[in-house]
């Protein structure tokens, strides 16, 4: 039917370079989580603080993050800095751009999780006489992290998604980068990144499953 | 030693507290009464730095607690309170609970602080509840927990703000038994609360309070038999 004829074999020799790319995706992956989730408690902090213009920073960073295409970011990360001859590799303004991205997402969801623990805890902290930073860090926080589970799972899917985002700006070592230059080697166009597709489904059931697991272990209240 | 001065309080246009003055010695068990809305429990945040105070002094052993100098965190150490919501820290075991504000303020170390922790909790009769969290224990259970993580500080005092109130009555015993003990053990207390019985048998003096006055003040026995203000006379009829 339309005259292509299916080369399965072609593109299954290339799957042991495919998935080298996924573990440089999931490295991207993790290192955008793990800074991410530690930026966003740094905005959630700063939203929070009583100086107009360290909340100002951090609402700025909260907006463009949600209203901008995570495209844009990435770009403005790697092209939009070089024009201040600032460079990077694409390695690393990939990881800038989606690392921006889950600060943005994560700190609006932390601040959805604050509103859900009571005023009271905290008062019950200081009256312990622990400091404010002593509260958050050991009676909220953990608190904050729980209620959010769920929603970094989702921040951890929708991270592994966008380093296909990484190609625009000539990352070509993670899964999507590799099956695009596999694809100019061979044109087995379809296969390549059906095989792609199925490899990225994987990944981020393996995340959901994964995180469903911890959050069994990790929450036992 | 704690001596109240003067104390006025408003939140906004509401005043809370006007002139307030009170002291108790060291040992010295008071409780105060009145109606919502006196400023009874106002006043017991103002003793510890949770609320700033508008005017007076407030003085713990003679450390002025609203003084810019003074080092809050520091002066809570030794001024326990309990609230009518416990706010237990869910995520914590009732154990932890205990031994996270003598590990992290005080850095006491593990071991230490569970065994100060064991005894406390075993103090208020919840020594078989160490491993659980606190969303499976009652409200009661829960309160007296609240009551042992304040005790694990070793406070000089301890603050009680209307602790039964949010308890099922046949729940109330149970926390005001313990609240007895650690009076009969010469603990300086100020409690606030709605139990006019536990005030009778418990206290050294009682304190009525209404509309942000302390109207009088006395021995139980002056105050429940004998009471000189119109208001606390309504109040105590009101309740009875």
């Amino acid at each position: 039917m339309f005259g292509y004829t299916f080369q399965w074999n072609q593109a299954l020799a290339r799957l042991p370079k495919m998935l080298d790319g996924a573990v440089v995706t999931m490295e991207v992956a993790v290192l955008s989580m793990l800074i991410g989730i530690a930026l966003a408690i740094l905005l959630t902090l700063l939203r929070l603080s009583g100086a107009r213009a360290l909340r100002g920073i951090a609402t700025g960073w909260v907006e463009i993050a949600r209203n901008t295409p995570a495209l844009f970011q990435i770009y403005m990360a790697h092209f939009g800095v070089a024009s201040f001859g600032i460079h990077f590799s694409p390695f690393v303004s990939l990881l800038i751009g989606i690392t921006f991205n889950n600060a943005g997402y994560l700190a609006e969801n932390f601040r959805g999780a604050l509103k859900a623990i009571p005023e009271t805890q905290t008062r019950a902290g200081r009256s312990l006489g622990m400091s404010q930073l002593q509260a958050f860090r050991y009676i909220i926080l953990p608190q904050m992290l729980r209620i959010s589970f769920l929603p970094m799972t989702n921040q951890m899917v929708w991270a592994v998604l966008m380093t296909s985002l990484g190609v625009t700006v000539g990352m070509n070592a993670d899964l999507y980068g590799i099956t695009q230059d596999l694809n100019a080697l061979t044109f087995r166009t379809f296969e390549l990144f059906a095989i792609a597709g199925v490899l990225f489904y994987v990944i981020t059931k393996i995340i959901t499953l994964g995180a469903r697991l911890i959050a069994a272990r990790l929450f036992r209240y | 030693m704690i001596e109240i001065q003067n104390v006025h309080k408003s939140f906004g246009p509401l005043k809370v507290l006007k002139g307030i003055d009170l002291t108790v010695e060291k040992g010295e068990v008071v409780t105060v009464i009145g109606g919502s809305g006196s400023g009874k429990s106002t006043l017991l945040t103002c003793i510890n730095g949770l609320e700033p105070i508008d005017s007076g002094r407030i003085l713990v052993d003679g450390t002025e607690v609203h003084a810019r100098t003074t080092d809050l965190n520091r002066l809570r150490q030794k001024i326990g309170i309990v609230f009518q919501q416990w706010n237990a820290f869910p995520h914590l075991t009732v154990l932890e609970n205990v031994t996270l504000a003598p590990r992290k303020v005080l850095g006491i170390d593990k071991a230490e602080a569970e065994a100060i922790a064991e005894k406390q909790l075993r103090h208020v009769g919840l020594g078989d509840k160490l491993s659980t969290f606190p969303s499976r224990l009652s409200g009661g259970q829960q309160q007296r927990m609240a009551i042992a993580r304040a005790l694990a500080m070793s406070p000089d005092y301890m603050l009680f703000d209307e602790v039964t109130s949010a308890l099922d009555p046949q729940l109330v015993g149970e926390v005001l038994e313990t609240l007895k003990m650690l009076a009969e053990e010469g603990m300086t207390m100020i409690c606030v609360t709605h139990e006019m019985a536990f005030a009778r048998d418990v206290s050294d003096r009682v304190a009525y309070f209404h509309k942000g006055i302390m109207a009088e003040i006395g021995a139980p026995e002056q105050i429940f038999g004998d009471p000189q203000h119109l208001e606390t006379r309504a109040f105590l009829a009101s309740v009875r």
